[in-house]
């Protein structure tokens, strides 16, 4: 409501002299017709140049024979037709049998990282929506994993994982005795809990945030009819909290299933070039088949393939959310 | 609930305590560990784990600007996310009003491509992007590879999608009559724009702003592979205090804290109008 006091003074003080009028009509007609366009055309530009024509030399890159001989002169490489999408589906050889695992490995961390940064953050949000003391300070803390830079936040993960002077250690082995010896956290399995540790950290203020703004956008009547019918609290947020807060979940799931699935900073930061097997991310796998092995038609067609899946599994999630939403 | 005449039952509010506690404490430990060791002399963080300092010192944070160049990551870090961020909120402004404000064909096309560019994973133009900077430069002269030029345009487009759909739902919720007003008053599009809309919006520009901002400083993918010594960015440049012999982790600690310092304080100031910005736009 303030926001519509503010506009209006502006309009109401702009109020030029009449004489204006005639001209300035018909300018305004022809720029009609041209103006959206024209308003458009940087953003437009802009995708073109860093998003879409990229995207089109990745995937002419890909039926390529790319290799670090033809680097300076990517257009030499001769065309290889579907060989780099045959190694990189070919399971049962090394490279094949490498990005299944890293695909899988990142559909299992997708699962459980979007699983529980939804579930804490919805949590949070649904006991914050009442005013106690201290909420304030307590939202603004919540959002302080999100708002940090990513690599400062990793960064001091790493250090809390080290081995000999690492808090994680120190808690579980030394102080509460739960491990026989020191585990490593960065290489072998625990890296997998490692990364989902970190990535939950970091990723389940954004869930909190957006289910906040959602919880905003529900009526307060239906709580005072709810209350007035005897509904304690528990059946209201059952009933009337997550119901309402459907077409935001959906939303809020396919970002935050995109942004984990892409993921590169965490793992990146957290391992460096090379990942531990059992947190073999694809992106970092991607990247580390194009940039240390120098093969970058293998690469790029190993991109074109998640970029496939993706399309696929985001079409289908706004596909439901979209029949769900008409139909309700 | 707030709204309910009935105070919430024992059950509900021990969930709350409880939940709330330990919450606090997995978002607190990462941050404690952050601020105490950027305060610990070398030997507190190369030994066994402490809580707390053997002895308070501020070394770190003087060392850390004489170990690595920081100085100027800095400053590279903050010229190229200022400049990613007023360019992507001006060119989202524009794009948001032509779709909030008319109708013309491809408006949909339009949208549906902007956004679904945030569904690609950055892996994949990594490398042909790298290719077209590279060639830019050999045909024109405008070195876009390795320069902060080259970083600001990538950047920028990260942030858009998300900025332009954020602010379509944003410039929707101010009412037509008004802008309608501002051009029967003559002013031209743009007059009404600048004049009506974008003040009835500056809530969610500043959302939009502090996201594009955000995005920007963190972004590490492409500031490894784009930048060169002298135009490394913080994001690249934290990870030089643990190539050398030993690990600086009190250093470490306190650099992080410096390049964290300006993002968390400007996202805490106007956390506000994030949420206020997304209820009004994203979430609607």
């Amino acid at each position: 409501m303030t926001t519509t006091a503010q506009a209006e003074r502006p309009a109401v003080r702009k109020s030029p002299p009449g004489a204006a009028h005639g001209p300035r009509r018909r300018t305004g007609r022809i720029h009609r017709v041209g103006l959206p366009y024209l308003l458009l055309l940087p953003a437009l530009l802009l995708e073109l140049l860093v998003h879409l024509v990229p995207m089109v030399i990745g995937i002419v890159m890909s039926f390529k024979e790319l290799t670090q001989f033809y680097i300076r002169d990517w257009g030499a490489a001769p065309w290889s037709a579907l060989d780099n999408y045959k190694v990189s589906v070919d399971f049962d050889a090394p490279v094949g049998e490498a990005l299944l695992h890293s695909f899988l490995v990142t559909v299992a961390f997708t699962l459980l990282s979007v699983g529980l940064c939804w579930l804490i953050g919805t949590a949070a949000a649904v006991f914050m929506q009442d005013t106690f003391r201290g909420r304030g300070l307590l939202r603004a803390l919540f959002l302080v994993p999100y708002a940090l830079p990513v690599y400062a936040a990793v960064i001091t993960w790493v250090f809390m994982f080290q081995h000999d002077n690492g808090l994680v250690n120190h808690v579980l082995h030394d102080q509460l005795g739960l491990t026989d010896k020191p585990s490593f956290w960065l290489i072998g399995d625990n890296s997998f809990i490692a990364l989902l540790t970190v990535s939950v950290w970091k990723g389940w203020p954004f869930a909190f945030l957006i289910v906040m703004a959602g919880l905003q956008n529900i009526p307060r009547e239906l709580y005072e009819a709810a209350a007035l019918d005897g509904a304690g609290v528990w059946q209201q947020i059952r009933r009337i909290t997550l119901p309402s807060l459907r077409p935001v979940n959906q939303v809020l799931v396919l970002v935050l299933f995109l942004w984990t699935f892409n993921d590169f900073n965490t793992p990146f930061v957290l391992f460096g070039r090379t990942a531990p097997e059992a947190a073999d991310l694809i992106s970092v796998h991607i990247y580390q088949a194009s940039f240390v092995t120098w093969n970058f038609g293998t690469g790029s067609a190993m991109s074109v393939l998640l970029l496939l899946f993706l399309l696929v599994t985001g079409g289908y999630l706004v596909l439901t959310s979209r029949g769900r939403r008409s139909a309700s | 609930m707030t709204t309910s005449p009935m105070a919430p039952p024992r059950s509900f509010l021990w969930s709350r305590r409880i939940f709330l506690t330990l919450l606090t404490g997995f978002v607190l430990v990462p941050v404690y560990v952050m601020v105490s060791s950027s305060l610990k002399p070398l030997a507190d963080v190369t030994g066994v784990f402490r809580w707390l300092p053997s002895e308070l010192t501020i070394r770190p944070y003087i060392d850390i600007w004489s170990t690595v160049p920081l100085a100027r990551y800095f400053v590279n870090s903050l010229v190229v996310a200022g400049a990613a961020t007023v360019c992507s909120v001006v060119i989202a402004v524009f794009s948001a009003y032509a779709v909030s404000r008319y109708d013309f064909p491809g408006k949909r096309v339009f949208t549906v491509t902007v956004l679904s560019t945030q569904m690609f994973p950055g892996i994949l133009f990594l490398l042909p992007l790298f290719l077209i900077y590279v060639n830019i430069g050999n045909a024109t002269g405008i070195a876009l590879f390795g320069s902060r030029g080259g970083l600001i345009l990538t950047y920028l487009t990260f942030s858009l999608p998300f900025s332009i759909w954020m602010l379509i739902g944003y410039f929707d919720s101010v009412p037509r009559d008004l802008d309608e007003a501002a051009l029967v008053d003559g002013c031209g599009p743009l007059g009404a724009l600048f004049r009506v809309v974008v003040p009835a919006a500056v809530p969610g520009i500043i959302a939009v702003a502090v996201y594009a901002f955000m995005t920007a400083w963190g972004e590490v993918l492409f500031a490894s592979v784009m930048t060169n010594d002298t135009t490394r960015t913080l994001a690249v440049g934290l990870q030089g205090y643990s190539t050398l012999n030993d690990v600086y982790w009190n250093q470490i600690m306190a650099a992080s804290l410096v390049v964290s310092v300006p993002v968390v304080a400007g996202f805490l100031l106007l956390q506000r109008y994030l949420v206020a910005g997304l209820t009004a736009g994203a979430v609607k």
